[in-house]
This record gives C-alpha cells, structure tokens and sequence, in this order.
C-alpha cells in the first residue's frame, strides 16, 4: 500500500532521518548544557557534541573543523557570508558579481547591499541555466570583492561550473562563495579543489534537523575574514553569537555523516529513479526538461508540460503527491518562476512546470504512481482545454 | 553522572519531556516546509500559526507582533539594528551591566559612528538610576534607543519595565529590552506595557535550544534583519525551525501553567540558599538586589578571596556541582564578569552564580553549602 501523498518535494526539505533523531534526543533532556559553560561537565559534553559534529560536517566538504560556522540555517549563512564580506573587504572594494538565478536568501541580500551604496553585477544564465565563465571572467574589476554563484539551482537541479568559478577567482584574487545548499549531501563537494572560499549548507536538506545550518570558511590560501552579523557572546570564534542549538548540531553532524557514507550508493540509486520519472513522462507530448539534463543534481527533474494549465495541474496532484512549481519559498506567490524566466522559458511554459526532487526514502513504486497520475493528470488537462 | 547537581539554570534549562513530546511529530511526520502549499506544508504552516497565537495570548499581544528568530541574541541584534536603521535613533542609551548580545551590538554600531552611545548610572545596588536616566533622555538632542534588560543574567536584578517606559514614551525614545531571562518566567502583559522590543530564547524555560522570540509592537514598522525569504510575514527570512517554534509554545505555556507554584518553590531555595550560606560561610555577600526586585532564579554570591576560594569553580565542579561565574556566553573569558566590575569592584572577592530550576532542591543546597564550607 502505498502511503499518500507522495513526497516528492525533498529540494524544499526532507524528513529527519531516524538515525539523526537517535543521536539528538539524549541532548534536548539529558545531556542539555549550554556549550559555552566553561565550568562543568554539562557545558563540556554539550561542547564535544558540537566539536565532533563540526568534524562531521567539515568531513563531508572536505574542510578543517575549524573552518566551520554554525548558524541557524542557510539564509542566515547567505547572508553572514554576503555582508560579512561586504563589510570587512570594504577598503578592497564594494562589487559583488553574482546570477539571477540564485536563491533569494542571495539576491535580497545582494539587494539589499546595494542599498548600502555596494555595486552587484547580476550575470545572465544560458537555456540550461549555466552562467558563462568568460561573462563571469570579464564581469571582475578591481573593486570586485566575491563572487556569489550557487553549487546547484534548487530549481532546476543545475549544477553551475564550480571549480572554473573557483580557479577564476583564485586567478583574480577575489573570493569565491557558494550557496551549496542544495549540493551538499547530495553530490560531493570538496571545498579545496573546487577553490571555494566560503560555502553555505543547511540540515535539513540533508535529513538533518530544521534551524540548524553551517557556513564554510576558509581558513588558508587564503585566509577569510568577515564582519559578524550576529553579536554577542563571541561563539563560533566570534562570527556567530548565540548559544548553540546543541542537539540541532549533533543531528545535523549525523546527517552529514549518512550523506557522506551512503552518497554514492543513494545518488546511484536516485538518479535511476529520477530518469525513469523523466524519461516516463517525456514520453507525453510537448513536454520539456528545464535547465541543463548534464550537469545536474543526480534526483532533481524540473518539466514543463505545454498547453496544461499550471493550477489545474497543481490542483489535479496536490492531494496524492507533494510537489512544487518552484522554490518553497516563493511558491506561495503567483509569480512564475524567475529562475525558469531566466532561462528563457515563457511564462505560460514556466507556470505549468513541476520540479520533482527524490529523497533517501523514494520507491520505485511510488515513481510508477507519480508517472501515472501525472500522465493522467496532463492528459485530462489536454482533453478538457481542447472541448 | 546522575549524582550532578545542575545550579546554571540561568545558562540554559533541560527540555521538559512534555515538550519533546508536542515536538517529535514534526521531525520525521509532519515535516513538511511550511511555505509549500502542499498538506505536509500547510501543516507546518498551521503549526507555527497555532505557535505564534498561544505565544501571543500568553503575552497578550496581537499575534501579528510576534516573530520566531534562531534565539535571543538575533532578537536583540534585530531589534537595536532596526532602531538605528529603520526607526531614526541616533542616541543609544544601555548601561553597563546588559547581556553581550545588547553591549556588543550596541559597540558596533558606536564604532561604526551610526549612533552615540550613553551608559546610564547604576545605583549601589545594580539597580538603574532612574534620575540619571531622565537626565539622559532630557539631554538628547537625537531620538533615542533605550536598551536596557528586564533581569540581568548574572546577579537577577529586575528593571521597572513600565517605569522606563514610560519616560521613553515621555522623550520619544524606542525602548528595547532584553527579556531572555524573563519570558517563561514571569508574566508579560504586553499590551498594557510601554515597550517596543522584547526578547525570549526558548532554551532558558525548559524549551528547545535554536529559537527565540522577537516581539515587535505594532506601532513600530522595521525592515528585515536576515533577507532572503517571506517567513515570518517578509521579517525573518529562512525556512522556520519548525519544531523548535512548536517547542517553545509548549514551554511557555506549561511555564505559565505552573507560574505560581515554580516561582513560589524556586523563590523559596534562593531564599534558603541565601541564609544557609551566610549562616555556613563568613564573610560572604550577595550582588545586586537578591530578595527585593530580583529574579527569583538567580543568586550571585561573593566568597571572600583565599587561595583556596579562587579555585572554588573548579572545586565546585569535582563535586559534581555546575555553578558558573557568570554568564555562560563569557565564560571562556577569563577577563572576569563585566557586571560584576561594574557594581562590585573589590578584588578581594570571587564570586559564583547559583541559578534554579524547578528541578532542584532543598537537599541540594544542604549540601552544596555543606561543600561549600571546604572551598573557602
């Protein structure tokens, strides 16, 4: 029996893993120091879950333990990163170079830089959604502090061409930051050869806990330092104030942990799935994948389906299978995507397009449901709209 | 282990089994990210708004004030950010005694020459002078912030929140006030409160750690700290730390449950503390003002300095007992507490925080106290 609605939406955030509850729970009752009580033994074991679950998290992308920041989530990370740098580099210069695609923890932030007097070149994306390195490589001035481009679109799966990105920077002597949130856990970043001088992850898309997230920064080669956004108690070697969410982090240690063992084995396994989703459905008429089918995240599929409307198709899954047109965070809005818009995609297209994202927990079973009721639901859609 | 006896609650509380409980579903069942439209979603979504109006209710505000954040320091560095960016304050008032997320917050923008900074005089007693504080507010010449806290985390003093606010109404000023230590532990009537800004971490009344409380009154309209999303209603973007806010609804509301019976038992082992210590130890005094208008969870106590006394932290602990020296965000610190020079400079003294729980005891303290007698 299949359990419904289907979960299809793991790019928004995925369930915790049983294994990462495992090891948070004996924190929130039994072992609940606070992390920065330096004189007993509550304040130490709560500081050895955190110091181990920074070795966990560095593990994953291949960083020092020390170069890992704690945060609350992504966002904040995006925005610690984007401003940080903004402020402690302002003697350098004030131009950040970033892509109209990226997630709006970026672009607000960049935005809102520039209302601070900071000059943001936005770089255009290609029909697949890459961005031109020789663009990006032109784009850099001399008063250009950081460049900001994702690891992958939480969109459209697309994987940007980091490690150009990064050797570009190095070249130019600008630093280089990756909002990877949707990459890592998920496909293997290494913060050291891809030249990547701060990066921002969160949990709980990784099967770890919400409200916890970390930022990556680079500690050598160079030597990155930015302006806290958060002060207060000096935590996190003073970049981040606030009492650690002690648990959050231990779980969010397991979850990197499970990523970093089981990664070749679940992206095998998601990748299979997620094509036979796609190539089941482009088997329907007018039917296209958005953003690049070669460089992307192994269990992300974003398809348009021509001549369908966009509500109506919502509305048709919506009760047996959770999914989104778009990024959670604007899919209240009647927008269309302006991810999708920057590829080039109309916006009649852009309305009737669906990312599905496949998570630890996909069956196969439940794909042949999804290819099902999504062959239906478009069909019905067709038949109706010609009468 | 089980033999420990945990004396830091003002550091941070055990989650109360109840509210792990109201928590767990929302981990791996109703997980959904509360922006997707989808049923997982709108039941995350449901969840918070539920969150938002019990916090609400309990503080009487409209829910429409209260926001979720990663916890009290983000509640603060928002709020005073806000105060200078958004609401025109160019004057910052504080004293020396607050919290390091008020004090550091408030340096930053001093050096980055947003804002003048004024520290307001503390009484004998660690109390604000109130007749300075009019001085200063009937001295500016810009609009001011006032931040000051409700109680402080080291030696409990309570500020007279209407009383302050009332003068900054008076003078136009914004009033800010850190009230991490207070909310879950006493009770808040905010509508009939002349406030603009408090605070709440949910990890110092039996909640969860990683998430806090910003109450923004209606009448003032701030822009967003943290950019990048819609949460909250546009004021606090990033996907909310969806159990986290269910927890600390639970805790408060199971804190003000049993308000009157908590703080009558805890009030009862401060005061107990206090006379079994002064009857067992010579020489000893407390900081601030323990049995006037204080925090009923806090007791700051100053042993007279030996050679013996100076290890007293590290001798309390291989007794199993957790006290600290001061607040936990300092305590890696060794440049001593900040508060405690500010109101008792004698360097013939070394002094320990004792902070309650619910959970503690009478027995305890028999024999911490008793311990206590060896250290000095």
């Amino acid at each position: 029996m299949l359990k419904l609605p289907i979960y299809l939406d793991h790019n928004a955030t995925t369930p915790c893993d049983p294994r990462v509850m495992e090891v948070m729970l004996p924190f929130f009752t039994e072992q609940f120091g606070n992390a920065a009580s330096r004189s007993h033994s509550f304040g130490w074991q709560a500081e050895e879950a955190v110091d181990y679950a920074r070795e966990q998290v560095a593990r994953l992308i291949g960083a020092e333990p020390k170069e890992i920041i704690f945060t609350s989530g992504a966002t904040e990370g995006d925005n610690l990163a984007i401003k940080g740098v903004f402020e402690m580099y302002a003697g350098k210069g004030n131009h950040i170079i970033t892509c109209v695609t990226e997630h709006k923890a970026v672009l607000d932030t960049c935005k809102h830089i520039e209302k601070l007097g900071g000059e943001v070149t936005y770089l255009p994306v290609n029909k697949e959604g890459l961005i031109d390195v020789q663009q990006l490589e032109a784009a850099i001035t001399p008063r250009t502090i950081l460049i900001a481009i994702m690891y992958a679109n939480n969109e459209t799966g697309t994987i940007q061409p980091v490690k150009a990105i990064g050797a570009l920077a190095k070249k130019h002597n600008v630093l280089f930051f990756t909002d990877a949130t949707q990459a890592v856990g998920k496909i293997p970043v290494d913060v050291i050869k891809d030249d990547i001088d701060l990066l921002t992850c969160s949990a709980h898309k990784m099967y770890g806990p919400k409200g916890v997230g970390a930022l990556y920064v680079r500690r050598k080669n160079p030597r990155v330092r930015l302006t806290a956004q958060l002060d207060g108690g000096g935590h996190e070697r003073g970049m981040r104030s606030g009492t650690l969410n002690v648990p959050g982090i231990a779980g969010f240690g397991k979850a990197a942990d499970i990523c970093r063992q089981d990664l070749q084995a679940d992206t095998e396994r998601m990748s299979r799935l997620r094509d036979k989703l796609e190539n089941a459905l482009l088997q329907l008429d007018a039917t296209f994948v958005n953003g690049s089918r070669t460089s992307r995240l192994p269990h992300v599929a974003n398809i348009s389906f021509n001549f369908v409307n966009g509500d109506g198709l919502m509305m048709g899954l919506n009760k047996e299978v959770a999914l989104s047109s778009g990024a959670a965070c604007t899919s209240a809005s009647m927008e269309p995507s302006y991810v999708l818009k920057a590829l080039g995609v109309e916006d009649d297209l852009a309305h009737s397009s669906l990312r599905f994202s496949i998570g630890r927990y996909t069956t196969s079973e439940e794909i042949d449901f999804v290819i099902e009721k999504v062959t239906n639901t478009v069909n019905e859609l067709r038949a109706m709209k010609t009468i | 282990m089980s033999n420990r006896i945990y004396f830091d609650n003002a550091a941070t509380t055990p989650l109360d089994p109840a509210v792990l409980e109201a928590m767990m579903p929302y981990f791996t069942d109703k997980f959904g990210n509360p922006s997707a439209i989808y049923s997982y979603g709108r039941e995350s979504r449901l969840a918070i708004e539920n969150a938002r109006k019990i916090v609400a209710k309990i503080l009487n505000a409209h829910p429409a004030e209260i926001f979720f954040t990663s916890g009290g320091t983000e509640s603060s560095n928002t709020a005073i950010n806000a105060a200078i960016h958004d609401l025109g304050c160019r004057h910052i008032i504080t004293s020396p005694i607050e919290h390091h997320a008020t004090s550091h917050t408030v340096e930053h923008l001093y050096r980055h020459s947003e804002a003048t900074l004024s520290f307001v005089k503390l009484l004998p007693n660690g109390h604000v002078d109130m007749e300075d504080l009019e001085r200063l507010l009937a001295g500016s010449t810009e609009k001011c912030l006032v931040t000051l806290m409700h109680a402080n985390n080291e030696i409990g003093n309570m500020l007279d929140l209407h009383a302050v606010g009332n003068l900054c109404k008076m003078y136009g000023a914004i009033f800010h006030s850190d009230t991490v230590q207070t909310v879950g532990h006493f009770p808040f009537d905010l509508r009939n409160t002349p406030v603009h800004f408090i605070t709440g971490a949910g990890h110092k009344f039996h909640g969860p750690k990683g998430v806090g409380l910003l109450y923004i009154n209606e009448n003032v309209k701030i822009k967003p700290y943290i950019h990048g999303g819609a949460q909250e209603r546009n004021m606090r973007a990033g996907t909310e730390n969806l159990y986290g806010i269910v927890g600390f609804a639970k805790a408060l509301e199971l804190a003000t449950e049993r308000y009157e019976a908590d703080s009558r038992y805890i009030q009862e082992l401060k005061v107990y503390m206090m006379e079994q210590v002064k009857k067992a130890v010579r020489g000893v005094s407390f900081n601030g003002d323990p049995l006037g208008r204080s925090l009923y969870t806090v007791l700051s106590v100053s042993f007279p300095k030996t050679e013996k006394s100076e290890m007293i932290l590290f001798n309390l602990d291989m007794n199993n007992i957790c006290a600290s020296g001061g607040s936990a965000c300092t305590s890696g610190a060794d440049q001593g507490s900040h508060v405690i020079r500010a109101i008792n400079n004698n360097p013939n003294q070394v002094t320990v925080r004792f902070s309650f729980s619910k959970h503690n005891t009478k027995e305890e303290i028999d024999f911490v106290v008793e311990k206590l007698k060896d250290m000095i």
